[in-house]
């Protein structure tokens, strides 16, 4: 499946949620500078538990549609379910396979998801390389793990490297 | 005689990736034969570190890192070959104005003159000394069109209070070049002296500084179809000679003892440490290599280019290109006059430049997206973010015409059949 799978252009096209809340309880932005991307999430809590929520942002389909995506998924659930939340369960969401140069698009909704709950509980905010780091399933993770099991580029002798270059 | 371009792509390995439509050349140029040879060769057979063994291994390796130099100083038309400072790139040697002329010069309240079409590499630097010093900046306007205002900075002379313009070549976003022969001429008549941001300009038009008169002038390797790791940093005799030290270390020094040190002269003064002697020969053999072409034949096909750019994309509904002039001719069609070079960019309603380029990216097709390190020129221009398609000397017109249709099928896919508002 690619990148721009037909649910991902649905939700692009047509997002849940997509609307501000009147009165939240929380609500937090977050930027992705490097392309422009901007989503703010608000959360509304009963309790311990989110009641509603709303958006807006603007941005390429892989954001948009993660945010609408992940929006979909929040009402009922509570802050310590949420809090949990890792960049794995939103490669799990999006559903699609998530390429290096996109990975911030993708982890966008995330980030404000999780910072919205600590900005609620007054801690500071996760950067982008707490967050990126989270994410098991990153490239980098995977080039590191394979020259641990001694299949990467630089754990072959150099004259097998060089010759098979 | 118009560049043979069977000639010249079969100069470049990249190209023998099947298929590949390299429309980044902005971003970075690829490189010929010519100049991986070089450094190849001259890793195996003359490498040594510069300016200090006393062996013949180590004369080559001096001897090709000055000829290098002097290539540069050719290159510029440059008076002489002590006026070209190696540095790390274009962003380091305008680093370098900043913090060496800068810190030393400028004082509170003094201004410094850039434009809104520079790139963050001649914005930063500035903004810094204005943290550190408390310097002034001014920003020249660019007109409806896109255009250079030059009126706009007229009146900015005007307050006797610029001591430097810095302003680039050419925009690396609208391709735009502003006049530089008029800024410098201006901004001498007050006093101001002149930063050129070359990075652009220098693959894709003569650079004289003698002529231009510019003061300083910065330019990157790898965007001339040289290595990554080396730029240059002209700068009049005079000027360098009063200049402290940039970075302090070896080769820049003529004595050090536990108290104090002695700099060096001019451009040894601002190259510490062990220099990219390398990359330095890298760069001086894409300068020859590029000599074979005349200046003339370049721009005629890169200006073609331009033209076919344009008319493969004005057709797009929802497409704006940034920064061109738009003029109905007698018979009521658009058309768009081309006062830019190297390069264009444009926005899609609807559509973020990343998911575009993304899918053109499938297809093969490459093209940057985002702010291109110029945000306050996409500030100015209201949106945040952009897609640029950029040329190279080994650029066809077959391959600017495949970037249409291809946008088109994007555009299909992004919005759905139903809701396009694309006409083909």
């Amino acid at each position: 499946m690619d990148l721009y799978a037909e649910h991902i252009l649905e939700h692009f096209r047509s997002p849940r949620r997509k609307s501000l809340l009147p009165h939240p309880t929380v609500e937090r932005e977050e930027v992705n500078a490097s392309c422009g991307d901007t989503l703010t999430l608000q959360l509304s809590f009963k309790k311990d538990t989110v009641s509603s929520v709303g958006w807006d942002g603007t941005g390429c389909a892989v954001s948009q549609a993660g945010m609408s995506m992940l929006a979909e998924t929040l009402t009922g659930k509570t802050l310590a379910e949420l809090e949990t939340m890792q960049p794995k369960d939103m490669r799990i969401i999006l559903g699609v396979p998530i390429s290096a140069r996109r990975l911030k698009c993708a982890l966008l909704p995330l980030l404000a998801l999780r910072n919205a709950l600590r900005q609620q509980k007054k801690e500071p905010p996760l950067t982008w390389a707490e967050i990126v780091e989270e994410d098991e399933e990153r490239e980098t993770v995977e080039l590191i793990r394979e020259s641990r099991k001694g299949k990467g580029k630089h754990s072959v002798p150099f004259e097998t490297w060089a010759k098979n270059r | 005689m118009p560049l043979n371009l069977t000639e010249v792509r079969t100069q470049f390995p990249f190209l023998r990736e099947k298929g590949i439509v390299y429309l980044d050349s902005a971003a970075s140029a690829q490189k010929p034969e010519a100049v991986i040879t070089a450094m190849d060769v001259f890793l195996r057979e003359d490498f040594s570190n510069v300016h200090r063994g006393m062996y013949p291994r180590s004369e080559r390796a001096t001897k090709a890192y000055e000829d290098a130099r002097e290539t540069m100083q050719h290159f510029f038309g440059a008076a002489h070959s002590d006026e070209i400072v190696f540095t790390k790139n274009a962003t380091e040697a305008i680093n370098l104005v900043a913090r060496s002329w800068g810190k030393s010069t400028l004082k509170k309240n003094d201004v410094v003159v850039l434009s809104i079409l520079e790139h963050h590499s001649n914005i930063v630097p500035w903004l810094q000394l204005k943290e550190q010093i408390g310097i002034e900046l001014q920003w020249v306007k660019i007109d409806e069109q896109g255009q250079w205002d030059m009126d706009h900075l007229k009146s900015i002379l005007k307050t006797h209070r610029v001591k430097l313009v810095t302003v680039t070549g050419q925009s690396n976003v609208t391709g735009v070049r502003p006049p530089l022969k008029e800024i410098i001429e201006e901004s001498h008549n007050t006093g101001a002296l002149v930063c050129i941001d070359a990075a652009q300009l220098a693959a894709h038009h003569p650079i004289d500084v003698v002529q231009l008169d510019c003061d300083f002038l910065a330019i990157t390797g790898h965007k001339i179809y040289g290595p990554t790791g080396v730029g240059v940093l002209y700068g009049k005799r005079k000027l360098l000679a009063a200049m402290p030290p940039f970075l302090g270390g070896g080769m820049m020094i003529r004595e050090v003892k536990k108290s104090g040190f002695l700099p060096a002269d001019a451009p040894e003064k601002f190259e510490a440490g062990t220099p990219p002697i390398v990359e330095a020969v890298g760069l001086a053999a894409a300068i020859h290599w590029l000599g074979q072409y005349s200046w003339n034949d370049i721009e005629e096909h890169e200006s073609r280019l331009l033209k076919v750019a344009h008319e493969t994309l004005e057709d797009i509904s929802g497409l704006h290109i940034l920064g061109h002039i738009e003029e109905k001719t007698n018979n009521q069609q658009l058309t768009t006059m081309n006062l830019s070079s190297g390069c264009l960019s444009f926005t899609i309603d609807g559509i973020h430049p990343h998911d575009l380029c993304d899918l053109l990216g499938e297809e093969n097709i490459c093209l940057r997206a985002g702010h291109h390190c110029a945000q306050p020129l996409h500030d100015h221009l209201g949106i945040a973010a952009s897609a640029r398609l950029s040329f190279g000397i080994y650029t066809t017109e077959e391959e600017v015409q495949m970037v249409g249709p291809a946008i088109v099928r994007a555009m299909k896919r992004l919005q759905g059949e139903s809701n396009s508002r694309v006409t083909e």
